[in-house]
């Protein structure tokens, strides 16, 4: 009974899409490193797939590609683009031009809470290797 | 000033000179094994988390909750992995594909502010932790406003 989910995702090939589609969405961000001037750096990286997943996700392009893949879209950062731009999308139709602004943190609170608070404990604990 | 120009071309011209040399010395990278191993551990993260998205959606969350439950997952194993010191092997396999899933987030938040944990608990640790994910939310912000304030207009 434990084992229903893996089964229920194996069946629906569901594991293997989300490998697929999220591996090829980091082959994207690995052919801008090498590609490109050697100054790139995680950081940039990192900005520019929240930015481009959000401005996906506001023409709606990013919303099948999470129907379709699901953790192979969303684990990907430009999964939290998506989150910033639905969080706001979605508050300014409740809240109006409050919303504008509340919506996309609102939306991804949660997930920069736990990055905090984690982050510093894990930061606080252990120490670098070398 | 006739003689200014000139030196400044001639230097313009030098500087040119050295970044091709720099292009020439600097070592290729193997893009197609690059890519490989990328699509390889960053498909490997995205399927370890369908796992967790699959359980937790069997547990009654909605998508939406199952999927924010499964980020905060894995952005909780990517900064244990981190600790122990085991997420720097795996990105030195694989590039890009270690960098872009949530646990790369989780990462480059753990990572700096473990380094310079000695320069004290404010500066160190509190504003370290932010090196990588200030701009990140910077701009997040930004974007989700702008996105915001567009769809306000429109609507």
């Amino acid at each position: 009974m434990l084992l229903r989910f893996l089964v229920k995702g194996v069946e629906s090939l569901s594991y293997l899409i989300a490998f697929v589609v999220g591996g090829l969405i980091c082959v994207i961000g690995q052919l801008w490193m090498d590609l490109t001037r050697a100054s790139i750096t995680p950081a940039h990286i990192l900005v520019g797939f929240v930015t481009v997943g959000a401005v996906l996700s506001a023409f709606g392009l990013y919303q099948p590609l999470v129907d379709f893949a699901g953790a192979g879209a969303t684990i990907p950062l430009s999964g939290f683009g998506h989150s910033l731009a639905q969080g706001a999308i979605k508050a300014v139709q409740q809240k109006g031009l409050l919303g504008a602004f509340a919506g996309g943190i609102e939306a991804t609170a949660v997930g920069i809470a736990v990055a905090v608070v984690f982050g510093y404990v894990i930061a606080v604990l252990f120490n670098p290797r070398s | 000033m006739n003689g200014n120009v000139e030196q400044q071309q001639e230097q313009e011209e030098r500087q040119e000179e050295y970044r091709l040399l720099v292009d020439e010395i600097e070592p290729k990278h193997n893009i197609v094994k690059n890519c490989f191993f990328a699509f390889l551990v960053g498909g490997s993260i995205c399927l370890i988390g369908q796992l967790f998205l699959t359980f937790f959606l069997t547990q009654g969350f909605g998508f939406n909750e199952a999927a924010a439950v499964t980020a905060g997952t894995m952005v909780v194993i990517g900064a244990f992995l981190t600790g122990i010191g085991v997420y720097d092997e795996i990105g030195r396999i694989g590039g890009a594909g270690s960098i872009v899933p949530i646990t790369g987030f989780a990462n480059s938040i753990v990572a700096p502010a473990m380094e310079y944990k000695r320069e004290g608990f404010v500066f160190g640790v509190g504003a370290r932790l932010f090196t990588v994910a200030g701009p990140v939310l910077v701009y997040g912000t930004l974007i989700s406003c702008i996105i915001g304030l567009i769809y306000f207009l429109l609507y």
